[in-house]
């Protein structure tokens, strides 16, 4: 919803706008948002970015904490709540939260044995916290777009972003983290020989085509972590996108007919999207373990 | 969407949450849901012991019944049989017994007849002398006729 006072770029830009922890730089001019100089920084400071420029002022070393606090805070929760069922863990009749919890563990296992076919004990947890937090993550795109921001900005915090999958860090954190562990596997499994080979030898098998081989290879290995970390955010960025265009309209009753199915039809793909994160990765590492 | 070091921290933070997961959450979920399936395999493994008992023990008890029963269509019939056995051996009995008194009762009569028939024939001789004697007028000397007499007597 777009105040009198802010227009409906504003209105975007604030609700896509990460709030950023970082070191502005010596001499930096932090201006008001009608664009007057407020202050000149005469020795550089950590502070929270208070608009778009400042943000991009910090350069690498600044932080989002509202991805960083809601995706640890949820990562916190489906630990706590799953540490919870293990230790009350009965071979006997389960409860509610034991029984939820089997149910995904058990349907991530199946994923899993279905899949990879290797002595792993590293791939079901990896696909489980994958699975649940990628999901957890996906699920705060259902809270409606203006409560948390509303409320952050009522107490002081200029900016709220709470779907940290719609944050590129996280999901390319996520994405390089599995990416690691494609390398690590490969090499432990095929030596650094097969893994060069590999990445060399196919699919032509001729000494002189060895840089065509490998400008193939190459390109297909990095594709794995880009295309993980890009499909999660792509889809759930332009899922918030649409629910943010949605709030913009101006007609009270379109929130019912505009966002309420997209709020349906976005049930379907935050948890499709979190199966597929889950599911590539256990066939990337997978296909990491395989010798051909 | 600016990359900064927020990638370094969620990086770090997936890390602890896959290996806290991995070591305190994954275990004891699987140890339970394992032990379920054993619990579960066992219990169906002694049911199905249990109703291949109750199957042996229902076969015996039928083969018992049958025996039994075959026994006492045995003895049965061994007794119909024994039963017979002395009836027939109680009739040829009393038929040979019969058939001894009649021939003893026979021998009997033919004992008292013989003896019947010498007392007459001793009486016969007698009469024939006192006829003779009758007719005659004299004393036949008996001595002197007896064998005579005793000729008449073995006529008759």
């Amino acid at each position: 919803m777009a105040t009198e006072n802010q227009t409906s770029a504003e209105y975007i830009q604030h609700h896509l706008q990460n709030l950023t922890f970082g070191q502005l730089p010596e001499g930096f001019e932090r201006v008001d948002h009608h664009g007057k100089v407020v202050e000149t920084l005469t020795d550089s400071a950590w502070t929270i970015a208070h608009n778009a420029a400042e943000a991009k002022a910090m350069g690498f070393w600044a932080f989002h904490l509202d991805t960083l606090g809601w995706s640890i805070f949820l990562g916190v929760i489906f630990l706590y709540l799953f540490r919870k069922a293990a230790i009350y863990a009965t071979s006997g009749v389960p409860g509610a939260l034991q029984n939820f919890v089997e149910l995904m563990v058990e349907f991530v296992d199946t994923n899993v044995k279905d899949t990879f076919h290797g002595r792993n004990a590293l791939i079901a947890p990896l696909a489980l916290t994958i699975f649940v937090w990628v999901f957890l993550m996906n699920l705060m795109d259902l809270v409606p777009v203006d409560w948390l921001p509303l409320i952050a900005t009522n107490i002081g915090i200029p900016y709220m972003k709470v779907v940290p999958t719609t944050d590129p860090n996280a999901t390319i954190a996520m994405a390089l983290a599995v990416f690691g562990l494609i390398i690590y596997y490969s090499i432990k499994v095929k030596g650094v020989g097969g893994f060069v080979s590999e990445l060399t030898l196919h699919p032509f098998n001729h000494w002189s085509l060895i840089p065509f081989n490998f400008l193939l290879e190459f390109v297909g290995l990095l594709a794995k972590p880009v295309s993980l970390a890009l499909r999660l955010f792509g889809n759930l960025y332009a899922g918030e996108l649409i629910f943010i265009l949605i709030a913009l309209i101006p007609v009270w009753w379109a929130q019912w007919f505009l966002s309420v199915p997209w709020a349906i039809f976005h049930i379907l793909i935050i948890v499709l999207q979190a199966f597929i994160f889950m599911m590539l990765t256990i066939v990337y590492l997978s296909m990491a373990h395989e010798d051909h | 969407m600016n990359l900064n070091a927020t990638l370094i921290g969620q990086s770090l933070a997936f890390a602890i949450f896959v290996i806290f997961c991995m070591k305190y959450v994954w275990p004891p979920v699987m140890q339970a849901l394992k032990q379920r399936q054993k619990k579960i395999a066992d219990g169906l493994e002694a049911a199905d012991r249990a109703k291949r008992d109750l199957e042996l023990a229902q076969d015996k008890a039928g083969k018992q019944l049958r025996e039994a029963k075959q026994q006492a269509a045995d003895i049965i019939e061994q007794a119909n049989k024994r039963s017979s056995q002395i009836i027939e051996e109680a009739k040829e009995q009393a038929k040979t017994e019969g058939e001894r008194i009649k021939v003893a009762a026979q021998a009997e009569i033919e004992q008292e007849v013989n003896r019947a028939r010498e007392a007459l024939r001793a009486q016969v001789a007698t009469l024939a002398i006192a006829g003779a004697e009758k007719i005659l007028g004299v004393a036949v000397d008996e001595k002197a006729q007896s064998k005579l007499v005793d000729q008449l007597a073995a006529e008759l």
